[in-house]
């Protein structure tokens, strides 16, 4: 009898549990959808954050002062000490491999440009620009053409093998230069493949692939710098403990949460003879800007629920509101009211489930939306966030019969059949 | 509805030979708020929290950029000065720069030399303002800075002559520190013959190539190398034209100097601020649609409610346009007075978010107002229009049967 109560309930009001179940459909896909993007949103702004430049930074320990003024480095360039290129795609190989967005070697060398018999000093960066790399069995590029986003070339990316180089575009102008020239540079006649516009001292400089940069400088294999590009997490105050003092447990959430700390840590130990640290302007600020832009989305998201709870709620109270008659009905046929109260409760429940499924689906479809138009990547949602998402669905669609129920459950059955309050 | 009392029966019949249409509206209008009094309460109730959301929505949708640029200033300098062709920039120059500034940013000055230790190692030392420094390159993480908090504006000027016995104070990279003073100990520097005595206040930690630099005061630069600064860092606030305008007229005021834009700070700055924006539009429409619909569908409940009101006027002779024109009204005194109601306490949320995550107030902004009071208004008038209309159809003795 109950179960045919409800089944008919369902048969025959099509239109009034279409319309109750669109309202929860509709308040669990925004629901789903802000939750989706609320929890993916730390990791996308990240990625875009990614774009103001490398956040780490891996020099030799026993390396030597840099006199360096506007990227002319006044430094003899034999002097100190030098990474070994061979060791840098162990980078992939540390803990936190997955965050490490890409990374890009760096040998400055000072050389003479030959123009028209004038000789002019400048530097010459050798670096990388896409090249593959491969750790173990993982293959991947990397190169300033992702950690230095930044970086405008017109003309062509010079090939990471071959003897092409970029021209800063002051440097081009003074020396009246356009892609596809030729320079001599340090006795060398190299082909320009492209100018560069950095908007800082590589304008001024020539960027060549790292190979040509350490055949000029006579020391294969040497890398004075690299630049290191990581997802990382706003630093707290775990983070900024010295890991020196930590007691194990503790050093091991150190050590396996993604701090800026915690990952240049790693970096050193997995290259041999180097100290990495944290480029603070980029790092310590990017922490900053995602906790506020997190936290702003998270308190939407409450605002979203709120709003959805309540749309749903409305509209139950509606429609138990317009059943009073039935109510009356049931109980002048001698129903309880636990009895009254089960039946419209279940039917309730299962107007949740299915709006809280297809609600769902939805929302999972709508975050991908959001997520392929506003971030070009996938917002991917949990399974593990379905069964939550219905029994917040329920409760919801519960709390807001409620009152409509008890009212109708309470009223005399006379005045409801007869249509009065 | 009950029977009017006899005072308002008088009321009625004074007021129905002056005025009897509007006076009857208005007093149909109160009764029915008052009577159901309750339905009425979660209507206006479901309107107050859609025009609440929604006004806070907006309200940080225009304040965000705002808020989020100022954390971007975090990043220190987007503009850079520099002379022409490696030139010093001339002595008014910083001056110049405040007042194109005039309040929207900071501007630190530096000028950069290659100096030798007491053991002949070439060091790179830098002068500049370190009051505006301190400002303008917040992340830098500095042990303690060579300043006095009090006079600060008079420390720089007095500190040439009063440091001369005791040595100027310096703030040392921390790589710079380790080479030349590992014991913290005063150090001398020389510059084309002439020595600094260095005083060591405190180190400063960065790195990136500050590490392996010296910084001291621009007085004491200036006259121990008699260099002027070679480069302004501006820290510029405000939108990207803005910023657009203040470098075109720092170029103009400015003519020995070469501006530029530090396109690595700007353009992540735009990428994540466009983002955001987009996100939060996205996230308004959703929770403004979903609060609209709250409020479309607890009206319609709340009309089609009243469909016996509604047959027992249409019984009395109430033509159709008196019928709409009742319901609109009602329908629309709700949205207002909702909306009003909704923009003060959203106006407050949008304030507490402000206040929670941003660690500074959003400022209300009163152009809102219209756009959620309109929109209330248009989502009222249909929620009301849409149940009156299918109910003209239908016969006023079949509603009151009750079928």
């Amino acid at each position: 009898m109950f179960l045919r109560l409800v089944y008919e309930s369902f048969r025959r009001q099509k239109r009034r549990k279409m319309l109750a179940g669109a309202a929860i459909t509709l308040g669990v896909t925004v629901a789903t959808a802000m939750i989706a993007v609320a929890t993916d949103i730390g990791d996308k702004i990240n990625r875009e954050l990614r774009t103001i430049g490398a956040n780490l930074i891996v020099t030799p320990q026993e390396d030597t002062l840099d006199v360096e003024i506007g990227g002319v480095n006044l430094k003899p360039p034999s002097d100190g000490a030098f990474l070994d290129e061979a060791d840098l795609p162990k980078i992939k190989g540390t803990f936190w491999h997955n965050n490490i967005t890409g990374f890009a070697p760096m040998l400055p060398v000072n050389v003479a440009i030959e123009q028209d018999g004038k000789r002019q000093e400048t530097t010459i960066e050798g670096t990388y620009f896409a090249k593959p790399l491969a750790f173990g069995k993982e293959a991947f590029t990397t190169g300033v053409r992702s950690t230095h986003p930044w970086w405008k070339v017109a003309g062509a990316w010079p090939e990471d093998n071959s003897r092409d180089v970029l021209l800063g575009e002051r440097l081009a102008f003074r020396l009246g230069k356009k892609c596809g020239d030729e320079v001599t540079l340090a006795g060398r006649q190299l082909r320009v493949s492209g100018i560069l516009s950095a908007g800082g001292a590589e304008d001024d400089q020539v960027v060549a692939p790292l190979s040509l940069a350490q055949e000029i400088l006579g020391k294969p294999g040497a890398v004075r710098r690299v630049y290191v590009s990581a997802l990382t997490k706003p630093e707290d105050a775990l983070a900024r403990r010295d890991p020196k003092s930590m007691s194990g447990p503790i050093y091991d959430r150190w050590y396996c949460s993604p701090y800026p700390q915690s990952i240049a840590y790693q970096l050193a130990e997995a290259i041999p003879r180097s100290h990495a640290e944290q480029i603070r302007q980029v790092a310590q600020n990017e922490g900053a800007v995602l906790t506020r832009i997190e936290g702003l989305i998270f308190l939407i998201t409450l605002a979203a629920l709120l709003a959805s709870a309540l749309a749903v709620s409305a509209a139950m109270a509606t429609a138990m509101f317009e059943r009073r008659g039935e109510v009356g009905l049931m109980k002048a046929l001698g129903a309880g009211r636990l009895a009254v109260a089960s039946v419209f409760f279940a039917e309730a429940a299962l107007l949740a489930l299915i709006g809280g499924v297809v609600g769902f689906g939805a929302g999972a479809v709508l975050a991908r939306q959001i997520g392929r138009s506003i971030f070009n990547s996938q917002i991917s949602i949990q399974p593990v966030l379905l069964p939550v998402i219905l029994a917040i669905a329920v409760i919801v669609t519960f709390a807001g019969s409620a009152a409509a129920i008890r009212r109708a459950v309470g009223l005399d059955p006379v005045f409801a059949l007869r249509g009065e309050l | 509805m009950s029977a009017p009392t006899s005072h308002a029966a008088g009321d009625l019949a004074a007021s129905r030979a002056k005025s009897p249409h509007i006076s009857m509206l208005l007093r149909m209008l109160v009764r029915a708020a008052i009577l159901r009094r309750g339905r009425a309460v979660s209507a206006l109730f479901a309107m107050v929290v859609a025009a609440a959301v929604a006004t806070a929505m907006l309200n940080l949708y225009v304040d965000v950029q705002a808020k989020l640029r100022r954390e971007f200033r975090n990043y220190g300098a987007n503009i850079i000065l520099v002379g022409k062709d490696g030139a010093s920039l001339p002595a008014d120059a910083l001056a110049h720069v405040d007042s194109v500034l005039a309040g929207r940013g900071i501007a630190a000055p530096f000028g950069l030399i290659v100096a030798r230790t007491g053991n002949g190692q070439p060091i790179v030392v830098a002068g500049t303002d370190f009051n505006r420094v301190r400002q303008l390159d917040r992340w830098w993480s500095v042990s303690n800075w060579p300043i006095s908090t009090l006079g600060q504006a008079q420390g720089e000027l007095t500190g040439a002559t009063d440091a001369r016995e005791m040595g100027h104070p310096a703030l040392i990279g921390v790589r710079a520190m380790a080479t030349v003073a590992p014991k913290n100990q005063a150090f001398d520097l020389s510059f084309q013959g002439h020595t600094l005595h260095v005083e060591p206040a405190g180190t400063v930690q960065t790195g990136a190539a500050e590490d392996s630099r010296i910084y001291v005061s621009l007085a004491d630069f200036m006259a121990w190398t008699g260099v002027q600064p070679s480069t302004i860092e501006v820290g510029a606030n405000g939108s990207p034209e803005e910023v657009a305008a203040i470098m075109n007229q720092m170029a103009q005021t400015i003519p020995a100097a070469e501006v530029r834009p530090v396109r690595q700070i700007m353009e992540g700055e735009a990428r994540v601020l466009g983002k955001t924006r987009a996100t939060l539009l996205a996230a308004a429409a959703l929770i403004i649609m979903t609060a609209a619909l709250c409020v479309l569908s607890t009206l319609m409940g709340w009309v089609y409610d009243r469909r016996r009101d509604f047959a027992i006027m249409k019984a009395l002779g109430a033509s159709g346009r008196v019928l709409n024109g009742f319901f609109a009204a009602e329908a629309a005194a709700l949205g207002a007075s909702g909306a009003l109601i909704g923009f003060l306490v959203g106006i407050g949320i949008a304030a507490w978010i402000g206040r929670v995550n941003f660690h500074a107030p959003v400022v209300p902004r009163f152009s809102v107002l219209p756009v959620v009071l309109a929109g209330s208004i248009v989502v009222t008038l249909v929620s009301a229009i849409l149940p009156i209309s299918l109910l003209r159809r239908v016969q006023p003795a079949v509603i009151l049967r009750g079928e």
